[in-house]
């Protein structure tokens, strides 16, 4: 029964890591029809930027304030919202109308140019380093015998919040109809007065925000930053793309089922069948949706894009 | 006064092609003029140039006195030009009624906005009834009339329309001139791009013919529809 819970506990985590990373893809594949695949890169960049910020303000030893977390948490977003927003705008903007595949190199050139740059001493350094425990490990509670760190309950609470904000924007708000007529059909979208390139901007922010804080839960939970050019962040990135995939992309509340469903099984199967295929579940599980709903779970006829 | 809207020597490139081959005419406030001609003749090119889908190779459009060349679209409508473009282009994935909030996604003034929406729907009374469901949902009809409220939403002076009879229904096609007949009585400026142009010619005031990519013809549309020439290529009187 404890293994149960542990297990599920572990996979709930998971999930709102993926899935504040799958966002990302989503959204930007819902306006621009492309995947932007620094965006990896910018989860990265966000673990590293809490780690150097948690440096900055003299918070990497135990015992850090209450008030660390947050204020970390929210510049990294920003900082990340930022980078985002000047990604889209220096790379990917001139080649708006340009063959989609010239877009796909010039986002991998993105991602080896942050992975690479984030090496260099005068960044982020060559080296793989320990997270600060800007939240601790004790236990907040405990369900059947399971102790729940106060680190995990905060990540899965600040990580639904962030998803209810979002949906809020996107369903409740002028700006999000905005965004999701332009996924529609971006001409007659600016006929009705939407500037274009102004949505397109806002979704790299959110997303980048979003990516920002999935990369720094990911190292408050695990303790550990790969370096920059790691094979961690490759494989985190692509299996929130895989969740946003079997969601159905472009489809907001498809990317958050997704990660939801390939943390759950990735986790359950580790624990129950064999730890070995791990991360193999994850693309066996995106092999097994796409063959039968090619277009993703919920990517059926009256999908909402965004 | 000067008219509304001015079209000089209007030149369209696609790539190689030369689409529109300085195309000239005005439109004058409070008048219906109507644009005819065959498919591929540039009807919906005109109309894309001056609405800033596109960019002119050459020439001018001035409207409102301003020149409006080249500019965006999204900055054109807000001076109070708006299109219910071709295909009718609704946000399908968008409730009827977010469709039309998108149209006053400029406009801040909500007392203004909901006395409009109140107004679009007394004009098309089966929108209101379809308000909360999906716009994809909507029959061909009520997605052109769906267009047209949206268009109305952004407040215009001129309101451009691109074959609102296309694919629809005779009983609905009269329906919808009937409409548009009520919103230029109301003060809206139409320019209406049809094939369909015994209709066309009987709602407009003043008629041109595009052919392949320049007028062939323009006068008072009653005098258009007496036309042995047009009668004969373009009202299927033989």
């Amino acid at each position: 029964m404890s293994r149960l819970v542990d297990v599920f506990l572990h996979a709930l985590t998971q999930g709102s890591l993926y899935a504040l990373i799958a966002l990302g893809y989503t959204l930007v594949y819902g306006i621009l029809r492309f995947i932007n695949f620094a965006h990896s890169d910018v989860v990265m960049v966000g673990a590293w930027v809490s780690y150097t910020l948690a440096g900055v303000f003299g918070w990497a030893a135990t015992g850090s304030p209450a008030i660390a977390m947050p204020v970390v948490l929210i510049l990294t977003m920003g900082i990340c919202a930022v980078l985002g927003f000047t990604i889209e705008r220096l790379a990917y903007r001139p080649l708006r109308r340009a063959p989609r595949l010239n877009v796909l190199i010039t986002a991998i050139g993105v991602s080896l140019f942050l992975e690479h740059a984030g090496r260099l001493d005068a960044v982020f350094g060559p080296d793989p380093v320990s997270m600060p425990k800007l939240l601790s490990e004790e236990p907040l509670f405990h369900i059947a015998g399971v102790a729940v760190p106060i680190v995990d309950a905060t990540v899965v609470f600040l990580a639904i919040a962030l998803l209810l904000l979002l949906e809020w924007l996107v369903y409740r708000t002028k700006l999000g109809a905005a965004m999701r007529a332009v996924s529609f059909d971006e001409r007659t979208a600016s006929l009705m007065g939407i500037n274009v390139d102004r949505v397109v901007s806002i979704t790299f922010l959110i997303g980048s925000a979003l990516a920002a804080a999935g990369g720094m839960f990911y190292g408050l939970k695990y303790g550990q930053l790969d370096v920059t050019a790691g094979s961690v962040w490759v494989l985190l990135g692509l299996k929130a793309f895989v969740a946003a995939v079997v969601g159905g992309i472009g489809n907001i509340r498809g990317a958050v089922a997704g990660a939801f469903l390939i943390a759950f099984v990735e986790n359950f199967m580790a624990t129950y069948a064999s730890p070995a295929f791990q991360d193999a579940y994850v693309f066996a599980i995106l092999i097994i949706v796409l063959l039968v709903k090619p277009g993703g779970l919920f990517g059926s006829v009256t999908r909402e894009k965004v | 006064m000067a008219p509304l809207l001015q079209i000089k020597d209007l030149n369209v490139h696609y790539g190689g092609i030369h689409a529109l081959k300085g195309v000239t005419f005005d439109v004058d406030e409070g008048q219906i003029v109507t644009l005819i001609g065959a498919n591929g003749a540039g009807k919906t090119t005109t109309l894309r140039a001056i609405s800033g889908l596109l960019k002119p190779s050459k020439g001018s459009v001035t409207f409102a006195g301003k020149p409006i060349t080249g500019r965006p679209a999204h900055e054109i409508v807000a001076l109070g030009l708006a299109q219910a473009p071709e295909g009718r282009g609704i946000f399908a994935n968008l409730t009827v009624e977010e469709n039309l909030d998108i149209g006053a996604y400029l406009r801040h003034d909500h007392a203004g906005i909901a006395k409009d929406k109140e107004k679009a729907l007394g004009l098309f009374p089966r929108l209101k009834e379809r308000l909360r469901q999906s716009a994809g949902t909507l029959s061909g009809g009520e997605q052109q009339m769906l267009a047209i409220a949206r268009a109305l939403l952004t407040k215009p002076r001129l309101l451009l329309l691109d074959e609102p009879s296309l694919g629809l229904a005779p009983q609905v096609v009269k329906l919808i001139f009937e409409i548009v007949k009520t919103i230029a009585n109301d003060g809206t400026t139409i320019l209406l791009v049809e094939q369909n142009a015994h209709m066309a010619l009987k709602v407009a005031h003043t008629g041109h013919v595009l052919e392949v990519g320049a007028l062939a013809a323009s006068g008072p549309a009653a005098d258009l529809a007496k036309d042995d020439a047009i009668r004969k290529a373009y009202l299927g009187v033989h």
